[in-house]
């Protein structure tokens, strides 16, 4: 089965774990996916040495972050939307307003604008409290 | 450009363990290697790795591989870049994915700290498909100087 055909069957099933284990760089990450009690897409980072980004303080990698937040824009057009190709990343912004501890960090994407051949998606990840975001960002898809 | 007033030449094998005190353990696992110092530039290498990639059946890089190459070479600058060179913490990074990088190429990212001021230093960034030269992003970046030492915690 190609890509897209892994997702679309994910899709089909409610299988939102299935979509992202299909992409071996969010497997590589460890990136988790449920549907949450508001049937939001919710993706969740856990935690592990390997992610770390500075030897002397206990802080995931900046890029890890960047890397979580494109990848969960691109799950929620992917689950959101009815497609037939990869969304492709055109751009990505990321601002890091808080250091992100080795704990578990959640995301969350809101499609902000979808237009015939581009979106644009704001994600934000956090740890402990949502109020307080680790990191968000918006991300511009081309949606071939 | 104002002259460079930070950590001058290193051999590639040195600078990180000057910048960071130790190995970097996601960099680590990345394969992500010094390939040349020469500040304000620093230009770094991601060896190409299937489980890197976005789709197994095109073999095309995630862009958050390329984020984390771009973040490392940029953050690696900046701290050698600040006046007097110390850890810093990334506040924004901005990529343009130019091109997918293919299959079984490996990516150099060449950062350079193009103005520091007492507080920030503003990077730019480019990464290249090694073997032919083909640039497949371009980042800009700007680090907070955190008053830590270099080898110590990057938070504000």
């Amino acid at each position: 089965m190609t890509l897209m055909e892994t997702i679309r069957e994910a899709r089909a099933g409610g299988e939102v774990q299935a979509a992202v284990d299909a992409i071996p760089y969010a497997v590589f990450l460890g990136i988790t996916a449920e549907i949450d009690a508001e049937g939001r897409l919710l993706c969740t980072l856990p935690p592990r040495q390997g992610l770390v980004g500075n030897p002397h303080a206990a802080a995931l990698h900046g890029g890890v972050v960047g890397a979580f937040l494109e990848t969960v824009a691109a799950l929620e057009l992917l689950w959101r939307r009815e497609t037939d190709t990869m969304p492709r990343t055109v751009n990505i912004t990321v601002d890091y307003l808080r250091a992100a501890r080795v704990a578990p960090t959640h995301a969350r994407g809101i499609i902000t604008k979808l237009g015939r051949r581009v979106a644009n998606v704001r994600v934000e990840a956090w740890q402990e409290d949502p109020a307080k975001p680790a990191a968000h960002g918006h991300v511009h898809l081309l949606l071939g | 450009m104002t002259s460079f007033q930070g950590i001058e030449a290193l051999p590639p094998s040195e600078v990180v363990q000057r910048l960071m005190g130790g190995p970097i353990p996601h960099c680590e696992e990345l394969g992500i290697r010094v390939e040349s110092y020469d500040p304000p530039r620093i230009t770094l290498r991601l060896p190409y790795q299937e489980k890197l990639v976005a789709d197994p059946d095109s073999g095309i890089l995630h862009g958050g591989a390329v984020t984390t190459l771009v973040d490392t070479a940029s953050g690696l600058i900046s701290m050698a870049a600040a006046r007097p060179p110390q850890a810093v913490a990334t506040l924004d990074l901005r990529i343009d994915y130019l091109r997918p990088g293919l299959r079984d190429r490996d990516i150099l990212c060449t950062a350079e700290a193009y103005r520091v001021t007492k507080l920030i230093v503003f990077v730019r960034a480019e990464a290249l498909q090694a073997d032919d030269g083909k640039q497949i992003a371009a980042a800009l970046g700007t680090f907070m100087v955190t008053g830590h030492p270099l080898g110590s915690e990057t938070r504000l």
